[in-house]
């Protein structure tokens, strides 16, 4: 079977039930009793196990395999959750991401067998048991491996009549002759109920899989329900089928069971002439029809076809009922999240939309240019574009709330990785997050991973301090990390923030004196805040011990860089023995953004309205220095003064204003005034990128956009400037 | 990469014969392989952009698309001129990169020349400007030099 085409359902399926896997086995940590979880891990095992199975995945399957047994023992009661199997459930958990992760990149899940962790289960599996029963047979004793349980039921009767529903098959005319002539050339006839796992959302899918894996080996003669309904989901979850092939029953469970997400197969052969009897006999009660089997001989009575029976359909439709009724008591209602009303789309689609609604600001910017432009009031055209002003801006946020997505999915990974760092660096250690819904542009959400990750170690890592010196300063022994994500205005910000040690700026300062970077001089007249910037320098780590975890210096400075790539920035607060807190600040989209449209020399520039605090008219007069450095003084803050002019290569005025025109720009709780000629107004512009050949050394441009009358503007990055 | 070059070295395959489309600048004849053209417009209006690199001479927007414009006489180091009637933009464009603009004097004509025509360049030569050079062609008596649009629009400066 080319499995190809499902390599993507795959993928996505394994993500979320590794992730399932991840949060219980960080909840069965805490609460080992825990049955809900215990029987939750053990769904996900199975179900890997059953995909990487179908998929071809022989490693994959073999861990999976392992986990599963261990929690039927688990389940059972037979075995007690240890931390030391916590510890190999993860390292499992790591050795499985690998195998996505390979997957992902070369469809192929690689050489590395895992043979240790598989090893560490199997021992914690015998010492569990004490060696009393070896361990296939107690699983294969065990209602609760199902396809264990199934290939036993395929071989013995003791199966219960119920659960064989391909008896109940009513036969059309056609299937009927089609039975005949099957027989006649001396093929088996076998008669399949296939039980599809309840927490299977794909079941006509999986339905249809069955169907061509076992028209591989035969010809399925009738189905109930009809294939239409499967292929429209309109069945619980059983159906049954009969084949007609030259192949052992063996093989048609096989094939069944390859397929994923299939919990078991009832069947066994059947004698075909009996059945076609046994449809004819519509007086009987279904009880009588089976022992229909036993009366071989009168099976070949002639004008069969011709005793169309009335009732034919009557049993059918009741069927599946009992079953299910059986499937879920068998298996305690999932705690399965509910499906939410979603396609999935290409991001690629998405960009092309964002695009083309990005052409469509710019061509409604060009109208009202053209209706302003020409002095004539035109009332009716002005309604009409405001009108479709609100279309575009309406669109616009639509499509922009589409490419949104929860950081949810980069950060439900972090509980785990603070628990493994816990065990790494030896110190207790929490991790609270809060946020987790807070929505960012799915570009966004793809980058910040790791530059969070970043944070998070280097809290956990140089932040927390040593359990001695946590119990002297009389804190609680484990260390808290929190992590807070949270929307304001047009920005989103995510605070990493923990109760540990607190970055002490003496031993920074003394680290760049004696890296040489810096002066005892120079360390003495710099700011508290100068000081902790410097950690944010490439190459520049303060731990005494450099660990694993982080201590190359090659994290503060990456995590700036990438978050500035963004379009956002990072600033730190801390008090030296109580903690500190890295605050990331990132803008909810990049590609569209209100700017503030200014005049500098004769060039037109955009300042994102986002940075802007206030516009003021100052005197000349009132600008003050400090430090030969140009300031004004309002509402009792001092803020310096930038003079765009040069910092653009752009002459100076020859005779100066006697007012000045300052737009206010904030970074964060820092403010600075950027002198422009002129105001034009505010708009919303759409970002372009400069390109990669093109590369401006001060970073003060951000991007260019194109204004209403085609002519192309550059967006000034303010950040940069304060 | 050394695209032209790589096509001259190519004469195995299907390629017999390369088309290029000839510029001037100052006195001397440019050719630039067609397929890394993705258009020749007019000049039209340059934004400039502060603090680039500066044989850039900005941005322009080509159909609601800002691509950046650079010089060639300035990425050689040869005096700068006057714009003309005659001076257009070349639409650069190798393979999936962004597009990126090209001055030029003028551009002159479309000539097919035999792969086995061209002649590589002399990669020995001590003479500025052959970094920006893959090789010779001969079109009716004249010489063209063949540009290597990867080296002129990287960020290297012959200096």
């Amino acid at each position: 079977m080319d499995v190809n085409q499902y390599l993507e359902i795959f993928l996505d399926e394994t993500t979320e039930h590794l992730q399932n896997l991840s949060d219980q086995l960080m909840i069965l940590e805490n609460e080992p009793e825990n049955e809900d979880t215990i029987n939750e891990i053990f769904r996900a095992a199975h179900s890997l196990k059953g995909m990487a199975g179908t998929m071809g995945y022989k490693r994959m399957q073999n861990v999976t395999h392992d986990m599963e047994n261990v929690f039927t023992e688990i389940r059972n009661g037979k075995m007690k959750v240890t931390s030391r199997l916590i510890d190999v459930l993860f390292q499992a958990l790591d050795a499985l991401e690998e195998y996505k992760d390979t997957i992902q990149a070369t469809s192929d899940e690689g050489t590395n067998d895992n043979a240790a962790i598989i090893k560490e289960l199997q021992t914690i599996l015998d010492e569990g048991l004490g060696k009393a029963a070896p361990k296939e047979e107690a699983a294969g004793s065990e209602e609760a491996a199902p396809e264990a349980k199934a290939e036993e039921a395929g071989e013995a009767g003791g199966v219960p009549a119920a659960e064989k529903k391909w008896e109940s098959i009513k036969l059309k005319d056609n299937e009927e002759t089609e039975l005949k002539n099957a027989v006649d050339k001396g093929l088996n006839i076998y008669g399949c109920t296939v039980y599809i796992q309840e927490s299977c959302v794909l079941k006509a899918a999986r339905a249809f899989l069955v169907f061509k894996a076992v028209e591989e080996l035969g010809e399925i003669i009738a189905e109930n329900p009809t294939s239409q309904d499967i292929e429209d989901e309109k069945f619980d979850f059983d159906f049954s089928i009969i084949i007609a092939t030259e192949d052992g029953y063996d093989k048609v469970e096989a094939a069944i069971m390859s397929v994923s997400e299939i919990d078991h197969v009832v069947g066994e052969k059947m004698d075909g002439s009996a059945f076609l009897e046994k449809g004819n006999e519509t007086e009987k009660e279904e009880a009588e029809a089976q022992e229909a089997a036993d009366k071989e001989a009168a099976a070949k009575t002639a004008g069969a076809e011709e005793q169309k029976p009335a009732a034919k359909t009557e049993a059918a439709p009741a069927t599946p009922a009992p079953a299910a009724g059986q499937q879920g008591a068998k298996k305690p209602a999932a705690a399965k999240p509910v499906v939410n009303r979603t396609v999935r789309v290409d991001i690629e689609k998405l960009d092309v939309l964002m695009n083309l609604v990005s052409e469509l600001i710019i061509a409604k910017n060009s109208i009202v240019s053209v209706a302003t432009g020409d002095g004539k009031n035109n009332s009716a055209l002005n309604e009409q574009i405001g009108y479709l002003e609100n279309v575009t801006t309406n669109l616009h946020e639509s499509v922009m709330k589409v490419r949104m997505v929860p950081i949810e999915t980069v950060v439900n990974r972090f509980p785990k990785m603070i628990r493994d760092l816990s065990k790494k660096l030896n110190k207790k250690m929490n991790l609270y997050m809060s946020g987790e819904d807070t929505e960012l542009d799915r570009t966004v959400v793809d980058e910040i991973g790791d530059p969070l990750m970043h944070l998070l170690r280097n809290s956990a890592d140089h932040g927390l301090e040593s359990a001695e010196i946590r119990a002297q300063r009389g804190k609680p022994e484990a260390g808290s990390i929190f992590l807070d994500a949270y929307q304001e205005g047009n920005n989103v910000h995510i605070d990493v923030r923990d109760d540990g040690n607190g970055i002490d700026v003496e031993k920074v300062k003394a680290k760049a004196i004696e890296r040489g970077q810096l002066t005892p001089e120079q360390t003495e007249v710099m700011s508290e805040k100068e000081i902790i910037d410097l950690l944010f320098q490439p190459s520049f780590s303060t731990a005494k011990v450099v660990t694993d975890v982080s201590g190359r210096g090659v994290g503060l400075d990456v995590v700036k860089s990438k978050i500035e790539a963004l379009g956002g920035d990072v600033s730190v607060k801390t008090k030296l023995g109580e903690g500190s807190t890295f605050s990331v600040r990132l803008p909810l989209t990049l590609a569209i953004i209100q700017a503030l449209m200014v005049v500098v020399g004769d060039e037109k520039y955009a300042i994102a309205l986002g940075s802007i605090d206030t516009i003021e008219s100052i005197a000349r007069n009132d600008i003050k220095y400090v430090e030969a450095k140009e300031v004004i003084t309002l509402r009792e803050n001092v803020i310096p003064i930038v003079r765009l002019r040069p910092i653009l290569d752009i002459e100076e005025e020859e005779t100066e204003k006697s007012i000045l025109t300052v737009v206010i720009v904030k970074k964060g709780d820092q403010l600075a005034g950027l002198v422009v000629d002129d105001l034009i107004g505010q708009q919303e512009v759409v970002i372009k990128s400069l390109g990669k050949y093109i590369n401006c050394s001060s970073r003060i441009i951000s991007g260019a956009t194109i204004l209403g009358d085609g002519e192309v503007a550059l967006i000034l990055d303010a950040n940069v400037l304060i | 990469m050394d695209s032209t070059a790589l096509a001259l070295n190519d004469k195995s395959a299907s390629v017999e014969a390369i088309q290029f489309i000839v510029i001037d600048i100052g006195d001397e004849q440019y050719g630039i392989d067609i397929k890394y053209v993705d258009n020749i417009i007019r000049m039209t209006k340059i934004r400039r952009v502060p603090n680039v690199q500066h044989y850039f001479e900005g941005v322009i927007n080509l159909r609601g698309e800002v691509v950046p414009v650079m010089s060639l006489r300035k990425k050689a180091g040869l005096p700068d001129v006057e714009l003309t009637d005659e001076s257009r933009i070349i639409i650069i464009k190798i393979e999936n990169n962004a597009p990126v603009g090209v001055i030029v004097d003028s551009v002159k004509e479309v000539v097919t020349l035999p792969v086995d025509s061209l002649e590589p360049a002399n990669k020995n030569s001590t003479k500025t400007q052959v970094t920006y050079i893959s090789g010779i062609g001969k079109f009716e008596n004249r010489l063209i030099s063949l540009l290597d649009l990867s080296a002129v629009i990287s960020d290297k400066e012959t200096a």
